[in-house]
């Protein structure tokens, strides 16, 4: 019943990106389809352009936030049995960030999951990640080497309220960069908000409402990071923003200042050095390798599909050393490792 | 091993040169000197020789961790960094003992150093269990002195900065305290502290006095040639000849000793009265002029020069400044003044393999800027200035010594070939091979990896990524399509390239968006190249 060499995949890839027939969907398109099921809002997985758009219900805001007010958005509870054409659809918390899914597609007892972003380490922004057994897995693979091994988030966060005193007793402001979605909210809930005044760019406040509403801790008062509110952060304050403002005039407003990284690629020396930052945190949204592998075998499928960075690398593990069938879900090439801006 | 291992981990971490100052003030305030003068050894560029074989190391850190030998290179492709992949690699793994700390003496003395003497399944056996016994940034830290890659982004004068606070005295007196040959024992180190000079004092070099590269805009804005002493700066490489006593010895500004590879210029040295400490140039000399720079290349890294060698490529030393004279420090006088009681002492000696640097006289910039175009001919790299009234300085300190250079040569270039770089660089593609047209096919000119942005490092390695057509091991063949402006100092021919040509320090200028393949030169205009060189 699993796809032997004669049978048509259930999701197989396409250019428009991961297709299944049987259903006439696509999961996170890259170019314009009619109906797309997305698994979470971030650039590399929801496009503007498709003509419908199904997503968990817990992820519908920040998406039309994402991509439009006017697109057309609906959403499924978490765990929803919904028919589509000749297949069951049900989506599945993610853990990567608020409303993130992993989606479920079932064919005839056939089972089917393309998890998107997932991570299953502790995080209080967002649904905590659920496994789902099925018989072909379709995973990402940002972090598939076993380099990367993700400290306890608590740690993290604890090296993070320190290295923000240490700067606040040089009269440093402390910038920490983040992903404007799902990361920047994760710290936010993370760190000890009583050391000083918190500032957030436009592009990680924008997102705030739909995490407050969902009752995600965000502390409260946080301010503007923006010439106003600068006397107020300077020489105390945690600005959090994404990378892309280093070495702009909006940051420099700041300054003197601290730079920092939160990322699971501040795991490789070179990675921290090359952005000329002064720290770097190891904090990631994605799975490391243990992880990968633990929702490998949780899945319990034979067969797996690797999509989204290390690839080859896993794809060959899993062959080699569980004697899974493991493939690569798109061609060589094509969709190569994102490089260390961005981890969405 | 730990109080060293932080050490490391927050002189990379920081950019500042305070933080990293203030992180080395701190560790030496507290290490004893048996850990001290190892610290200075690591930190201060030198190497342990290489205990074990590089094969052998990979390997068996690959068992140790438990993944298969594709993975691990795999991984270190990835990182960039053998050590720094074996020691995530390893932290992975479950352990049975409690881990350790043991001083880095210890760890040098009794771990390192012993592994050599020791048969392959020993050192195997015995790697593992230090393995064991560390935790990650310390395996880290271990990895890195085993297979000698140990460097980190401080500078010898930083160092010497630190350990000057902590002994109450000048910069420079703990950089010369501190140059030479360094002893890693207790006695070494806490001489550094008492100015207690060991037995080889006399072999000590003075920190060299470091120049600023000028352009035309800054030229323009230096007072007066009558202030400025104007010379050639030599194509060779940079050296301090001590002789005191009857010892002479030779360093390079890298601190490197050089006395075993110029046999000649030494016992010529011997052979004059008195001490002397001389800055200059040692070139590959031809006749009346210096011979390429890849001549000289010849000579360098040999245990023995042969006869043959000495007549193929005949060597001198180009004096330019003295430093101290029948003992006396002369680094305080003005530049005028070294310079005549050089050219004094200079006319007494005999001084086949010696020469002194001729003044350029230049009653006006304009005709420096003129005798400047005659670089290349004269094959030097361009004019030195130094202010007549400036002391000789202890490094770089800028506005007395200024080095104003020809402008490279640029060849617009087609980027053809890249690997993935090591360092800061791991993990992108910054290795790059570039190539000109020969009729209608492409032959690679020049490998260069420096020189682009942050920016458009990352840019550059999203296009590579995209525009891969086949891949050979680690090398990835690309689309014809990127052209770059390429810079590079020298040229010459050489039947070890394809191309026929090998230039010297090329690197890149510009990404040039704006060309298209066609656009990018030819090795015919390359080579054209060749005949303003020679
Ligand atoms: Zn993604
Ligand atoms: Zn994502």
């Amino acid at each position: 019943m699993l796809i032997g060499s004669n049978q048509q995949p259930l999701i197989k890839w396409t250019t428009r990106g991961l297709y299944c027939e049987k259903g006439d969907f696509y999961i996170d398109p890259c170019r314009r389809v009619d109906r797309a099921l997305i698994t979470h809002a971030h650039s590399d997985h929801a496009r503007v352009g498709m003509k419908s758009y199904l997503t968990a219900d817990a992820g519908v805001g920040i998406l039309k936030e994402r991509i439009g007010i006017d697109s057309s958005i609906s959403g499924i509870p978490f765990g929803k049995h919904q028919r589509i054409g000749g297949v069951i659809v049900s989506f599945h918390p993610a853990g990567h960030l608020l409303g993130s899914a992993q989606i479920r597609v079932e064919h005839r007892g056939e089972v089917w999951v393309v998890t998107g972003d997932y991570k299953i380490t502790h995080d209080i922004s967002c649904e905590a990640f659920e496994p789902v057994r099925c018989h072909n897995l379709i995973t990402e693979a940002t972090f598939a080497l076993p380099v990367y091994s993700w400290p306890d988030s608590q740690l993290v966060f604890e090296q993070i309220n320190q290295w923000w005193l240490n700067n606040q007793a040089e009269g440093r402001c402390s910038v920490l960069f983040a992903y404007a979605l799902g990361k920047a909210q994760r710290l936010l809930c993370g760190i000890d908000h009583s050391i000083g005044p918190i500032g957030v760019h436009g592009a990680v406040e924008k997102m705030l409402p739909y995490y407050r509403k969902a009752g995600r801790a965000i502390p409260e008062g946080l301010l503007k990071a923006n010439a106003e509110n600068k006397e107020k952060l300077k020489g105390v304050g945690l600005i959090i923003a994404p990378g892309s403002v280093q070495n702009t005039p909006w940051l420099r407003k700041f300054a003197p200042y601290s730079l920092a990284f939160a990322s699971g690629w501040m795991a490789i020396r070179g990675a921290r050095r090359r952005r000329a930052l002064d720290r770097g945190f190891v904090i990631s949204d994605h799975v490391d390798w243990k992880g990968i592998l633990n929702t490998v075998d949780n899945s319990g499928a034979e067969c797996v599909g690797v999509t989204h960075g290390y690839a080859d690398a896993l794809v060959r593990w899993l062959g080699e050393e569980r004697g899974l069938r493991a493939y690569e879900v798109s061609p060589k090439y094509a969709k190569d490792r994102p490089g260390e801006e961005a981890e969405k | 091993m730990k109080g060293f291992s932080e050490l490391y981990l927050s002189l990379d971490a920081s950019n500042r040169k305070n933080e990293k100052l203030a992180a080395l003030r701190n560790y030496f305030s507290v290490v004893p000197p048996e850990d001290g003068a190892w610290a200075v050894f690591f930190l201060t560029g030198n190497r342990l020789k290489r205990p074990i074989r590089m094969t052998d190391f990979r390997k068996w850190a690959g068992l140790a961790c438990g993944q298969p030998a594709w993975l691990v290179d795999e991984c270190y492709n990835h990182v960039g960094d053998l050590a720094e992949t074996l020691a995530l690699l390893l932290s992975e793994r479950k352990r049975s003992i409690q881990i350790q700390d043991r001083p880095l003496h210890q760890v040098v003395q009794e771990d390192i150093i012993p592994l050599r003497d020791l048969g392959l399944e020993e050192q195997r056996e015995r790697l593992e269990s230090i393995w064991e016994h560390l935790d990650g940034s310390s395996c880290f830290i271990f990895n890195k002195l085993i297979t000698g890659g140990f460097r980190v982004g401080v500078s010898q004068s930083l160092v010497a900065a630190a350990l000057a606070e902590l002994a109450n005295v000048e910069p420079a007196i703990m950089a010369h305290r501190m140059m030479g040959i360094w002893k890693p024992t207790p006695c070494a180190y806490k001489a550094l502290f008492t100015g207690a000079h060991s037995e080889d004092q006399s072999a000590k070099p003075y920190p060299f006095c470091l120049s600023y590269p000028l352009d035309e805009i800054a030229r323009s804005r230096l007072d007066t040639i009558s202030n400025w002493q104007v010379e050639w700066k030599w194509d060779g490489i940079r050296a301090q000849l001590i002789k005191r006593g009857n010892e002479v010895i030779l360093w390079s500004r890298g601190e490197e000793m050089l006395t075993d590879q110029f046999p000649e210029i030494v016992e010529e040295a011997a052979s004059w009265s008195g001490s002397i400490v001389l800055d200059g140039e040692l070139l590959a000399w031809d006749h009346d002029s210096p011979a390429p720079f890849s001549e000289l290349q010849r000579r360098l890294g040999r245990k023995n020069v042969s006869v043959k060698m000495r007549n193929d490529v005949p060597v001198l030393f180009m004096s330019y400044d003295l430093l101290e004279f029948d003992g006396v420090d002369f680094r305080n006088k003005s530049t005028q003044e070294r310079r005549s009681i050089l050219q004094s002492w200079s006319s007494g000696i005999s001084s086949r393999y010696f020469g002194i640097s001729p003044l350029i006289d230049a009653c006006s910039w304009e005709v420096v800027l003129r005798l400047r175009e005659e670089s290349r001919r004269r094959r030097v790299e361009g004019i030195m200035l130094k202010r007549k009234e400036a002391p000789y300085h202890s490094g770089r300190k800028k506005g007395d010594w200024w080095k104003w250079k020809v402008a490279p040569y640029t060849i617009d270039a087609i980027m053809i070939y890249a690997q993935l770089g090591h360092g800061r660089r791991a993990g992108l593609y910054t290795d790059y091979t570039f190539a000109v047209w020969n009729e209608d096919s492409l032959v690679p000119i020049a490998k260069a990896y420096s020189g682009l942005s942050d920016l458009d490092i990352r840019k550059v390695d999203r296009w590579i990524r995209q525009n891969t057509t086949d891949s050979h091991g680690p090398v990835r063949v690309l689309e014809p399509k990127q052209v770059f402006e390429i810079a590079f100092e020298g040229i010459n021919e050489s039947k070890r390239h394809k191309s026929g040509i090998a230039v010297r320090f090329p690197r890149i200028i510009r990404w040039r968006k704006d060309k298209l393949p066609k656009d990018a030169d030819s090795l015919k205009m390359v080579r054209s190249l060749l005949a303003v060189d020679s």
